[in-house]
């Protein structure tokens, strides 16, 4: 045990001391933080720069129907031509002209816009609006309704459909379905990710100490199975580490940074978001039924994201990533004490990522139906459930299900490690091929 | 008594025999030489030893009963090939060298501290492995080898790599260590080396033991059968003179000088060969060669591969 641990002490320290450790610790929060920041940031930065567009009204029932905003201005030209003003576009001071044709009633092609730059979908869609809204009204007028602006106001009606999701206990959350699916996208992901890179950085680990014959020296005072268990287990303690800076670094880069970058105090900011989350902090507040509308999406997003259960979903993401990884660095190690340089490897390694990637793929399924048949059993299989599972956490998951998953987890990384240190124990000293899956099943059976 | 002992060792590769019913005794506190040319098996014994490989058949006995796994505990092996971490720095891997074979740290501090003066190598702590030469990574190696003074100690190779100076300061360390009560094996080419420094020798060649035994013993056996002559005359003559018991091995000429090796198949006491001699050539010296490992060392594998090709 006290070897493990030595071993563990020195596999842990040589990595966190690496520079590269070092530099991928800083780098990903800033680029998380970024995702995070750099969309608000363009949202409150809109186009700034006041536009004239002129206007050649063949129709003639559109003079002062549409509507000006603060950068976007109209001028009507009446009684001229694109072409006569086609020559001197250059020199006029207009960002682009709309031509309205006579027939804009009954074809939908009959309105251009011309200009020398591509103007943006905010341009044409508020003139298609203002458009389609003048003609229509129009028409309506054309048959003579009588009160036709109260019958107007009164069909007026604006639709969302809000989830809320009852508990056990008949308490009401206010859920997004968005939401959930994109947390879900992203933790699977990164815990598939994670395994791969924890996972192959003990394969390496286990390489280098072969083919540089330092096991043969070190052989005479560790077990071979404590050799292993040290590596696996200081390489884990490294990954929990890396994961936990990056949630506090993240988290903190995105707060410093919405407060410098973002301080409309009206809108609904990342800041507020994130403290809101922080405030949170797992208890989730309880939802009036009757939420006052006025909130706005934004503030249904903040009311969704706060009544995401975070301690649930960052336990289930730890103790997931952790059985998985450890169930996948067993396999690897037993990969990479079968060969005698990395690039042997991938062969070998096939048959530990097949699973891999099948959880990936059950996992985009899984994004949909999370309570489905297909992300239950994935879920349940020690292989794919730490993906799966993760998935389907944020959808919210019943205990039993994870109670079982989790225990079939554990018991499975037992058995895989025991496994895997029967071949590592056979393979780590035998030099000069490469051995195939089936040897390896022969050192199993005869160990 | 004898610390080791193999009998009938056989390892067979794929495509070749490795070793062929090797058996070797290794008295307590003796410096063990493995001799033999490239790819005779001398490192496939001393894996087999150290219990990297198992062999196929053959019983290895240590301290006089059947070996067992936890033996390994009370070896200390320096492999060929070096077996050290490159991106680590020298201190804190020798340091975790030496607390894996279960000293503390404190006391592992303290006997580096010795090694690391002894060695002349305090400065190197902080550098990384992979800085050093190939020298100096085998001074750490070393040290990381001896650290926990166990009592059998394994040397694969251990002169290759370094210059007179440093291959002289391990050849000390190496007889030091045997005054402490430990049992050195070590594989070894250098011959001047083993001369010097080797109790008892085994010379394998083509997977087999074909020579063993105290050095003592084996020089005197090779040794009894050659003699140095000195004369004036004519070389020709000389060798028409001698009959089938002695065969001219070697001479050289110079200024009417010739210097002859002769041997004697079935050695008389009496003076039969200069009664030969006298006649034809005026001696000026005569004396019973003590021949040097390595000419033992030539001459008994050649002379092996000669018997085996004729077969």
């Amino acid at each position: 045990m006290n070897k493990i641990l030595l071993v563990l002490e020195r596999e842990f320290l040589t990595r966190v001391k690496k520079k590269s450790f070092i530099i991928m610790t800083i780098l990903t929060p800033i680029l998380f933080a970024a995702l995070m920041i750099v969309p608000a940031l363009i949202a409150t930065m809109d186009d700034t720069d006041e536009k004239n567009i002129a206007v050649i009204d063949d129709a003639g029932i559109f003079e002062g129907k549409i509507p000006e905003t603060e950068y976007l201005k109209f001028t009507f030209l009446p009684n001229i031509k694109v072409d006569d003003i086609k020559e001197t576009f250059d020199e006029s001071n207009y960002y682009a002209v709309l031509l309205i044709g006579k027939m804009v009633a009954s074809s939908p092609d009959a309105v251009v816009l011309y200009s020398d730059k591509q103007p943006s979908i905010d341009i044409t869609s508020h003139i298609s609006r203002s458009l389609k809204n003048e003609i229509e009204s129009q028409k309506l007028l054309s048959y003579d309704i009588e009160n036709l602006d109260e019958i107007l106001n009164n069909i007026k009606t604006s639709i969302r459909v809000r989830t809320i999701k009852w508990g056990k206990d008949g308490e009401a959350k206010e859920s997004s379905t968005e939401l959930a699916m994109g947390l879900a996208y992203i933790l699977s992901f990164i815990v598939y990710m994670l395994i791969f890179l924890f996972g192959t950085q003990v394969m390496r680990g286990v390489i280098e100490e072969k083919s540089s014959r330092i096991v043969e020296v070190i052989i005479s005072s560790v077990k071979p199975f404590q050799l292993m268990m040290g590596k696996i287990l200081g390489i884990a303690a490294v990954s929990i580490v890396q994961i936990i800076l990056w949630v506090i670094l993240t988290f903190g880069l995105v707060t410093v940074a919405s407060s410098l970058l973002l301080d409309k105090p009206e809108s609904i900011s990342n800041q507020d978001m994130i403290t809101n989350v922080m405030d949170a902090s797992g208890t989730a507040q309880q939802v009036p039924d009757s939420i006052t509308s006025d909130n706005g999406f934004a503030g249904e997003m903040m009311n969704a994201l706060s009544n995401i259960n975070f301690t649930l979903i960052i336990g289930g993401f730890i103790f997931f990533f952790l059985g998985g990884y450890l169930l996948y660095a067993a396999m690897f190690a037993a990969v990479g004490s079968a060969v005698d340089n990395e690039a042997d490897t991938q062969q070998l390694v096939m048959p530990i990522t097949i699973p891999l990637i099948l959880a990936i793929i059950v996992m985009v399924s899984g994004l949909r139906s999370p309570d489905g048949n297909i992300s239950f059993w994935f879920s349940m299989i020690p292989f794919t459930s730490p993906i799966v599972m993760i998935t389907r956490l944020p959808y919210g998951v019943p205990t039993w299900e994870l109670i079982l998953s989790g225990s079939l987890l554990i018991i499975t990384f037992i058995i895989m490690t025991w496994l895997a240190a029967k071949i590592y124990r056979t393979g780590i000293l035998l030099y000069g091929k490469k051995h195939s899956w089936a040897e390896m099943w022969k050192w199993i059976r005869f160990n | 008594m004898n610390i080791l002992t193999t009998t009938g060792i056989e390892k067979r590769f794929v495509n070749h025999l490795a070793l062929d019913d090797v058996s070797i005794s290794v008295p307590e506190e003796s410096i063990y030489g493995l001799l033999g040319p490239n790819g005779a098996g001398k490192t496939t014994l001393i894996r087999i030893i150290n219990q990297i490989t198992g062999p196929d058949k053959g019983a290895i006995e240590f301290n006089g009963r059947p070996m067992e796994a936890d033996d390994i505990y009370s070896i200390g092996y320096l492999p060929e090939e070096r077996g050290l971490y490159k991106k680590m720095k020298v201190g804190e891997q020798a340091l975790y060298f030496a607390r894996l074979k279960g000293l503390s740290r404190h006391e592992a501090l303290k006997r580096l501290k010795y090694w690391f003066e002894k060695m002349e190598i305090q400065g190197w702590w902080d550098k990384k492995v992979e800085e050093l030469s190939k020298g100096m990574a085998q001074k750490i190696q070393f040290i990381v080898t001896v650290i926990h003074e166990p009592k059998l100690l394994i040397f694969d190779e251990p002169f290759s790599g370094f210059d007179p100076i440093n291959a002289n300061l391990i050849k000390n360390e190496i007889l030091d260590l045997r005054k402490k009560g430990a049992t050195v094996i070590f594989s070894t080419h250098n011959m001047s080396s083993v001369e010097e420094i080797c109790s008892h020798i085994t010379l394998i060649n083509k997977a087999k033991n074909i020579l063993s035994g105290p050095i003592d013993e084996v020089k005197k056996n090779y040794g009894s059968n050659i003699f140095g002559v000195t004369l004036k005359g004519d070389i020709d003559k000389v060798k028409g003179s001698l009959n089938s018991n002695y065969e001219l091995i070697s001479h050289t000429e110079e200024a009417g000088i010739v210097k002859a090796q002769v041997k004697v198949h079935k050695f008389s006491a009496d003076n039969e060969l200069l009664k030969q001699l006298i006649p034809v050539a005026e001696i000026l010296g005569f004396n019973q060669a003590v021949p040097n490992m390595n000419d033992i060392f030539i001459q008994v594998v050649q002379e092996y591969n000669k018997a085996q090709n004729q077969k």
